[in-house]
């Protein structure tokens, strides 16, 4: 019975694969001649002008484009229309007595944006590194129907953001169900998104809730790959569990939790899609966040403005590099500290 | 036969997702049931017509006001659209008057709104208002009779009408007394009546004046109070829009200002619950008026088949079609016969009868400053400054001479990004 269902996978296999053995057939002779012509270099840079084209029509020139509008001014859309102004919409955007006091600046909307995106950044990352490595602790442990469990923790990530911002306006809004139980339980239901430090409360667990699942995993994949024998040394020399969790869990973790820290980090700078649906960056102006600043001015707004939108834009790009700078050389080192073990 | 069917198949495809000359295609969007109507109405349309195909795309509001702009700046889009930012966008708009059957019938039932709809100075035929609206307030009745407040009368000012609002908020425990929409257009109605005018002798946006200050002092008093609803202005920022009547349908305020739109989804979400009707415009020192307003339906200049949209236009422009359509949407209509005559709205319901007759004697009440609004260009400017920074102020953020300020700076940055 086994050989015949093997017979019927590798035909299978062989089907599947002969219009892939024929392509390559086909190829070969123009592919060797090439080879013979450009050299092993040439044929480095015929396999990757492919992804450089897509990545140049996808990335590299709308970043070009970009850095040319934020340097236009007027509503045209096409760039020939648009009236050059050299630097001036980042001198708009700077424009400030004080950085610190957004009252202070012409474009008081965008400093605002700035600090409240800021200071969401600082909160919301802790947070999540946080409840990521506690929910990936435990689901590291001998749990009943830990693969349930696992599922349950990461099905918020598959959600779409506006289903995720949908969802707890439904439950946050003043006749929400959390004011419901909150009014049944015998409290004083709370208008919480409309006061400001619940509203920006509800943006950051909203957030995290939406995403932990995602960065749990990456840090229970980091927790598995930390030998056991550690932990059964640790525990025959009678190590409390905490000394356990600083002096081995930790340290082996620490890679992961470095890569954690600055994904979170760059998702933490573009928040925009879950919190508009949830809170529309209100009440007033308390989770208006960079990238709604950018969406507003940039095609919200009737009267839209391309340039100061771009140039905006460009402000946060070029925050977003640093910080994936930092990513690229933490992958580096961890790369060649695991050439050296 | 096989490689046949495969071909066939194929072909079924693309005809299906292509648009061919004889095409023409609708962008529209409903506030209640106005996109089956005209779904109705242009099936009847092809009927007699079988050389046009009418596609009719029924999209989100939001996709008129943010991607309709920017397919039309890329000299794309629909072939006829549906708009509310008709002045804005009037530079992309097809002049009807060489394809249209009778010129001289579009500038008898439709003239006076057109340069609602063109550019400052054109003679163009841009297309046709579906519906005229107008500015005004509801009144749950119900609530009023319950608690024994009796309902202000035509000439009440808009201290009075809250002062109403606010006893029935208490005798009957509501969260609030009254809720105004988050927009810029509705509370220009009430600055217009306490003495405000925008427009500047240049026709440029003018600072804001005494009239914009008082009624913003007293929104951001009620707020204070406890007797506006908070949520709709303050749980957003920018020019966000937010209606409040969701509140006004659950019985949760007593007033509700927004406007003759609304009346056939009051209508079918309230039905029995209660007794409502629409009141007009309260008053101020400087007039009672309402803001006019309303949707157009345009013809873009980038269509390859003017002709067929011509009479797609010349048909819905119909008078016959035109009542029917207005009787069928319970809107008021633009189309100066059908207003003429006399109009038998579809509908049983006592409260929406009486409410579109109130708006139809509130629409002879008027004020100069609020019907020049709808042709002047800088209108959105204006009432998106309003928006945010007024509810900067309720939200604490900003004192109102800050906002006032602000409100100043905005516009005329806007209309010098504009400019460029």
């Amino acid at each position: 019975m086994a050989d015949v269902r093997n017979g019927i996978a590798t035909r299978a296999g062989a089907m599947i694969l002969a219009p892939v053995g024929w392509l390559a057939n086909l190829f070969d002779s123009p592919l060797r001649m090439l080879q013979r012509r450009t050299g092993s270099n040439g044929m480095a840079v015929f396999f990757l002008a492919p992804n450089m084209l897509v990545f140049g029509i996808f990335v590299l020139f709308p970043l070009v484009i970009n850095i040319l509008y934020s340097m236009t001014g007027g509503g045209a859309l096409f760039l020939g229309d648009r009236t050059f102004v050299g630097a001036d919409q980042y001198g708009r955007l700077f424009s400030c007595s004080s950085y610190l006091d957004p009252k202070s600046c012409i474009e008081d909307l965008f400093w605002i944006a700035v600090w409240n995106t800021l200071a969401f950044v600082v909160l919301q990352v802790a947070m999540m590194v946080a409840v990521a490595l506690v929910t990936a602790l435990v689901l590291n442990r001998e749990l009943r129907a830990r693969s349930f469990w696992r599922a349950v923790f990461f099905f918020p990530v598959l959600l779409s953001p506006v289903v995720v911002g949908l969802i707890w306006r439904w439950i946050l809004q003043r006749q929400g169900l959390l004011n419901l139980m909150v009014f049944e339980a015998g409290g004083t239901p709370v208008n919480w998104l409309v006061e400001r430090n619940w509203a920006f409360t509800a943006a950051i667990m909203v957030s995290v809730w939406a995403h932990v699942g995602f960065y749990a995993l990456i840090l229970l994949a980091g927790l598995q790959a930390i030998p056991k024998d550690l932990y059964e040394a640790a525990e025959m020399d009678g190590t409390r569990p905490l000394r356990v969790f600083w002096r081995i869990t930790l340290p082996l973790l620490a890679p992961n939790l470095l890569v954690v820290l600055v994904l979170t980090l760059i998702r933490a700078v573009q928040i925009f899609d879950e919190v508009y649906v949830l809170t529309g960056g209100g009440p007033g102006t308390s989770t208006l966040f960079l990238t709604q600043y950018i969406y507003e001015v940039g095609f919200a707004s009737m009267l839209r403005n391309p340039g100061l939108a771009s140039a905006a834009s460009i402000l946060m790009g070029a925050v977003l590099v640093v910080l994936t700078l930092i990513q690229l050389g933490i992958a580096r080192r961890n790369e060649q500290r695991g050439k050296m073990r | 036969m096989r490689m046949n069917s495969i071909i066939l198949g194929l072909s079924a495809a693309l005809l299906s997702s292509t648009a061919f000359a004889g095409d023409v295609r609708v962008m529209w969007y409903s506030d209640g049931v106005e996109g089956e109507v005209i779904q109705d109405l242009l099936n009847r349309f092809m009927k007699d017509n079988p050389g046009i195909n009418v596609i009719l795309d029924n999209v989100a509001y939001k996709v008129v006001q943010e991607q309709l702009p920017v397919e039309l700046e890329a000299g794309r889009g629909p072939d006829i659209a549906r708009v509310t930012n008709i002045k804005e966008l009037a530079d992309h708009w097809l002049d009807l008057t060489p394809v249209v059957a009778d010129p001289a019938y579009w500038q008898t039932n439709f003239g006076d709104q057109f340069d609602w709809m063109r550019p400052d100075g054109s003679k163009i035929i841009p297309g046709f208002m579906t519906q005229i609206t107008l500015t005004g307030g509801f009144v749950n009745k119900t609530l009023f009779e319950q608690a024994g407040v009796p309902i202000p009368a035509e000439t009440a000012t808009w201290d009075e009408w809250i002062d109403a609002a606010g006893k029935v908020q208490q005798s009957q425990q509501l969260n609030a007394a009254f809720a105004i929409d988050r927009s810029g257009h509705r509370i220009s109605a009430a600055n217009i009546s306490y003495g405000a005018n925008y427009i500047g002798a240049d026709r440029l946006p003018a600072p804001i004046d005494a009239g914009t200050k008082a009624f913003a002092e007293k929104l951001v008093n009620w707020v204070a109070d406890g007797r506006m609803n908070k949520e709709i202005w303050v749980s957003a920022s920018g020019t966000t829009y937010r209606a409040g009547a969701d509140d006004f349908i659950n019985g949760q305020i007593a007033y509700y200002y927004s406007g003759s739109w609304q009346v056939a989804n009051l209508a079918s979400k309230i039905g029995k619950n209660f007794d409502w009707v629409a009141t007009g415009s309260p008053c101020g020192p400087a007039a009672c008026t309402g803001m006019p307003g309303g949707a157009a339906l345009v013809a873009v200049k980038y269509t390859k088949n003017a002709a067929e949209v011509g009479k797609v236009m010349d048909f819905l422009s119909r008078e016959d079609i035109m009542r029917e359509f207005t009787e069928r949407t319970l809107f008021l209509p633009a189309h100066k016969g059908v207003l003429a005559g006399k109009i038998d709205y579809k509908t049983d319901d006592e409260n929406v009868k009486a409410s579109l007759e109130a708006f139809l004697k509130a629409s002879g009440k008027i004020a100069p400053n609020a019907a020049a609004l709808p042709a002047w260009k800088w209108g959105t400017p204006v009432y998106g400054a309003l928006v945010t920074r007024i509810s900067q102020v309720m939200a604490g953020e900003l004192k109102l001479d800050e906002a006032f300020v602000r409100i100043d700076e905005d516009i005329k940055a806007q209309v010098t990004e504009a400019s460029k």
